[in-house]
């Protein structure tokens, strides 16, 4: 394939339906009112030669390239900046546009270093390509002149440089930043002759607010702003479309390669979850794929105290086939189980749910959402019968009240991040109830309506506030609640009691009940409000029961089923709905249908030619206990290093260690893999064939842009292991296990490669009544028929502040950094966050006198370890806040055992901890 | 015993009952039983239904009464 590149319209599109009729340069064409001239032009095929327009950003009107010709207008107005008009006739080519155009271009050239060829923007410069449109043969003015040529480049940024004296002051990277990004870090500094490009307030790109989404490089028609992957490798000559390995949005990027060399990771304009937009990881953060850590041959040894022996694939997979069948025979057939990863494909994850109940014959497969969003797989599905999100991410362009409870999108999923802050810059109101004021709650042209600062671990007792003064304060929609719902009589009943009242749990939530009321009031006038969500949410005691609170509020003010509204989980990792969509939970098939069905079951003892156990299998917290126990001594680990990101490090541990067989199957040696027996070399996303689906449902293609470094595909793996346990599992390829998803599974009935290379992405349910897929869910109805109110008293956690362990801690992530880090720490992104920093609140640091920088203990009553204190006015008084991205920190070794009671999902938000002083020392368990 | 040294049946069923603890007695044992038996890998749930029987008062009543409803185990 050659290199993409998308056409650039010029400006963008506008709404609504094509009413204006224009003649240019002879062409008649139709377009909706309020697009400009240029992109008139571009619609039929006429490009005006321009530099300040590009299509995802408002016109500017300032290169005066693409002056035009107006019947009966006087001048020649800048077609960017001038909308249609019905009947309006345009030239676009006449003697004295070319003699202005020239003249423009001479200006530009006259203060442009003359070094094409060695410039590294060659064949990818706009202005050398303008240079060419309008016939430039001569700079009269010379160019000895007053000039930028010696300004200096800025190479602070680990990813580009930027080199001052190409810049043509466009302001394209500027606006990149506003409009797009919604950052605001860079600006035009000075007027006139000394207008230049300045990182905030004139520093280098590292010192401003540059957030390094590559917006600004993206949007740069010169070689001002270039990544350094150009300089270095040159310009690539061919891309694969694929999908970001990183968070739930999902992105779709351009590989841009030189041979089988990716120079660079460009996002894609008709990538359906970013439309062209990207953030530092999935931009730039591509690195990891080919560090020399990665471990590309299997290895294998007796025991964990053992040295690593290098083994060819054959040794290892029957090495791994005959243990397993072993720990069968003596311990049982429940004795052994697998973990698939959400960083893995749909495909590689659903052979292993497949090898797991067909081949090990039990149904102990459980997945990484178990730690994330598990909560919202059973609270959704209680109360709207399916386990996802309600809408796309383009949604949100609708709302008009915007609920972001839990979740901190700017960091965790930015890309999706800066589409709310779009909608938020056009209007739409901000309630952000989260412990911390992140960085929604305020940031330039952002600023929430409410903050509700409540107390970790009492989300349900403010959903509740909120539900009641919903039904006191007459905000019920009476109507679609008749129409739509179940069980709401009970529901009001109960949500309408005195003790659920924000005045009653003001003291439990610590948030003013005046704003509590104020705050509802808002979600619930609004014509369209929408609730976003994350593991603020989920990882805690009563994460289910929030969920389900949060969808009886939804459902309370008829916000479901439209554009604009919905409860929406942010997931955590790429492919966190897809491992759960394909059977990854040990009590239900792919599809969520449970284990027990006979009828679903059926359908796969038919496929597979194995009776399936219709019992419900281990989750991975009960994997552990029962490894402790002796009942379960066999694992295949797919893609997740659960020592450094599953809670209570010392019970993860003392599980692995009692283990007879660890398998680990991952990119690189990690922390579980110290209790491994068995690693096996998994694959990058840059190798991989799959899919992936995002957090709103969608189904994207995952394309190889090389071989497997390490000579096989995950699934092959995964089959062979199944086939020397004597269970035939054979695909020709990735494409013939998608036809088996769509076979079994009736919401992936119309998917298959052939399908998504059509038509770029689907949202599931994907079947005959939807073969476009489903954008936004129960438009007419609910899955489950009726949406179902469920009653949520708030419990307490048992996890409490003491005198001894008086602080409580939240975990959570940064920007720069991925999970547990494995991936962005062998990036440059590292140069953000090169350790885990404790965030504290300045009072309680200073009644212990921990000043900024200062290493302290973090103790909790499981555990203890040693960071770097960040003295951060955003935490509250009594709380304090980690992330978990690097292993020499530790941070799960003082989370604790406590979860979910309907799943399980740990609770990550809770721990009670104190903070001491402390020197240096390594992370401990205690 | 703490928390983290009760056995984990013992804390994970308590902590699903106490969800239920307002609601009507028979209504939440029903609950809870199905949902150990959608959830729960039967190993754990035979535990649960020996430690039922043995009546020492680690269990909540509403585990107890759920245990009643709950198939034998296997």
């Amino acid at each position: 394939m050659s290199l993409i590149k998308e056409h650039d319209h010029g400006t963008p599109a506008r709404p609504g339906p094509a009413t204006v009729s224009v003649e240019i340069d002879g062409r008649t064409v139709q377009v909706p009112e309020g697009t400009s001239v240029m992109r008139a032009a571009a619609e039929c095929g006429i490009d005006i030669p321009k530099l300040c327009a590009t299509d995802n950003l408002e016109p500017f009107g300032s290169c005066r390239l693409c002056l035009v010709d107006i019947d009966g207008r006087k001048g020649s107005p800048a077609s960017c900046t001038t909308p249609v008009a019905e009947g309006m006739k345009v030239r676009t080519q006449t003697p004295e546009l070319a003699e202005l155009r020239r003249g423009v271009m001479e200006l530009y050239i006259s203060d442009h270093p003359l070094d094409c060829l060695t410039c590294p923007a060659n064949g990818d410069c706009e202005l050398q390509d303008m240079s060419g449109v309008v016939g430039l043969r001569e700079v009269r003015y010379g160019f000895d002149g007053e000039n930028h040529l010696d300004l200096p480049t800025d190479s602070s940024n680990p990813y580009f440089d930027f080199d001052a004296s190409k810049c043509i002051a466009c302001s394209r990277c500027v606006r990149a930043c506003g409009e797009v990004q919604g950052t605001f870090a860079l600006t035009i500094e000075g007027r006139g002759f000394d207008s230049k490009v300045a990182a905030g307030a004139g520093g280098t790109f590292m010192e401003s607010d540059c957030v390094s989404c590559g917006a600004c490089v993206q949007a740069c028609p010169t070689s001002t702003l270039q990544e350094r992957s150009v300089v270095e490798l040159g310009m690539p000559n061919r891309s694969v479309l694929t999908t970001c390995a990183y968070c739930g949005v999902g992105c779709s990027f351009k590989a841009e390669l030189r041979g089988d060399e990716v120079v660079r990771m460009v996002p894609y304009k008709d990538g359906k979850a970013n439309e062209g937009h990207s953030c530092v990881k999935g931009r730039f953060a591509f690195g990891y794929a080919s560090h020399p850590d990665r471990q590309l041959r299997p290895m294998v040894r007796e025991r964990i105290t053992d040295p690593w022996r290098e083994v060819e694939w054959e040794e290892a997979i029957a090495h791994v086939g005959r243990r397993m069948l072993e720990i069968q025979a003596a311990h049982g057939a429940g004795a052994i189980g697998g973990i698939s990863s959400s960083r893995c494909t749909n495909e590689e994850v659903y052979v292993v749910q497949k090898m797991v109940r067909a081949a090990f014959g039990n149904n102990n497969v459980d997945t990484c959402a178990r730690v994330c969003h598990s909560p919202t797989g059973y609270g959704l599905k209680q109360t709207y019968g399916t386990s996802a999100g309600t809408q796309d991410f383009k949604s949100v362009d609708k709302s008009d009240v915007i609920l972001i409870i839990g979740a901190n999108p700017t960091d965790a999923h930015p890309v999706f991040g800066s589409r709310i802050k779009r909608r938020l810059r056009q209007g739409a109101k901000l309630i952000v109830a989260d412990p911390r004021r992140i960085d929604l709650v305020r940031s330039p042209h952002i600023q929430a309506e409410h903050h509700l600062q409540v107390r970790p671990g009492t989300n349900v007792a403010l959903v509740n506030a909120m539900g009641h003064v919903v039904v006191t304060e007459g905000l019920v929609d009476r109507e679609f609640v008749a129409e739509r719902c179940e069980d709401f009589a009970e529901w009001e009943r109960f949500i309408s009691a005195p003790e659920h009242s924000p005045e009653a749990v003001e003291e439990i939530t610590g948030i003013p009940a005046a704003e509590v009321r104020a705050a509802t009031r808002l979600y619930a006038s609004a014509r369209n409000a929408t609730i976003m969500y994350g593991l603020g949410v989920t990882e805690h005691s009563q994460g289910s029961t929030m969920v389900m609170g949060m969808a009886n509020l939804a459902m309370a003010t008829g916000n479901i089923g439209r554009e604009g509204v919905g409860v929406n989980p942010l997931r955590g990792q790429n492919n966190v709905q897809g491992s759960c969509d394909m059977g990854s939970f040990p009590h239900e098939l792919p599809g969520y249908r449970h284990v027990s069905d006979d009828v679903v079951r059926g359908t796969f003892e038919t496929l597979w030619g194995r009776v399936l156990d219709p019992e419900p299998g281990l989750r991975i917290p009960n994997m552990f206990d029962a490894a402790i126990d002796g009942t379960f001594l066999g694992l295949f680990v797919q893609g997740e290093d659960i020592v450094q990101s599953d809670p209570n490090t010392r019970h993860v541990t003392a599980a692995l260690a009692a283990m007879e067989l660890v398998v680990v199957q991952d990119l690189f040696l990690n922390e579980t893999s110290r209790y491994a027996h068995v690693f096996l070399p998994g694959t990058s996303f840059l190798e991989k064939n799959g899919t992936f689906t995002n957090a709103e449902r969608r189904i994207n293609r995952v394309r190889p842009v090389m071989a497997p470094k390490t000579g096989k595909h995950e699934w092959e793996i995964v089959c062979e292991i199944a086939q020397a346990m004597g269970y035939p599992m054979k695909y020709d390829d990735a494409a013939q296990i998608m036809d088996e998803i769509a076979m079994t599974t009736p919401t992936f009935a119309g998917v298959s490669f052939a399908r998504l290379d059509e038509v770029g992405s689907v949202q599931w349910p994907c079947d005959d009544a939807a073969p476009e897929g489903t954008p936004i869910m129960h438009i007419d109805g609910f899955v489950r028929g009726r949406g179902r109110f469920v009653l949520t008293d708030y419990v307490p956690t048992q996890e409490r502040s003491t005198r001894r362990f008086p602080l409580i801690l939240t975990t959570g992530r940064i920007l720069s950094q991925y999970n547990v880090g494995a991936q962005t720490r062998r990036t440059g992104n590292s140069a953000w966050h090169p350790e885990d920093l404790l965030e504290m609140h300045p009072h309680d640091a200073e009644v212990r006198g921990i000043n900024d920088g200062d290493t302290v203990a973090l103790a909790s009553r499981v555990g203890e370890t040693t960071l770097r204190v960040k003295i951060a006015e955003r935490m509250p008084v009594g709380v304090v806040y980690t992330t978990f991205h690097h292993p020499v920190t530790g941070a799960n070794v003082v989370t604790t055992e406590n979860s979910d009671w309907a799943t399980n999902c740990p609770e990550y938000k809770v721990t009670a901890v104190q903070v001491s002083p402390k020197h240096p020392a390594p992370a401990r368990v205690k | 015993m703490s928390a983290a040294q009760t056995p984990p049946h013992i804390r994970m069923s308590n902590e699903i009952a106490v969800q239920f603890r307002h609601r009507d007695p028979a209504w939440a044992a029903e609950q809870i039983a199905a949902h150990i038996r959608a959830f729960w890998d039967p190993r754990m749930r035979a535990r649960l239904l020996a430690d039922a029987g043995a009546g020492d008062g680690r269990l909540d009543p509403l585990v107890v009464a759920a245990t009643a409803l709950l198939p034998p185990a296997g």
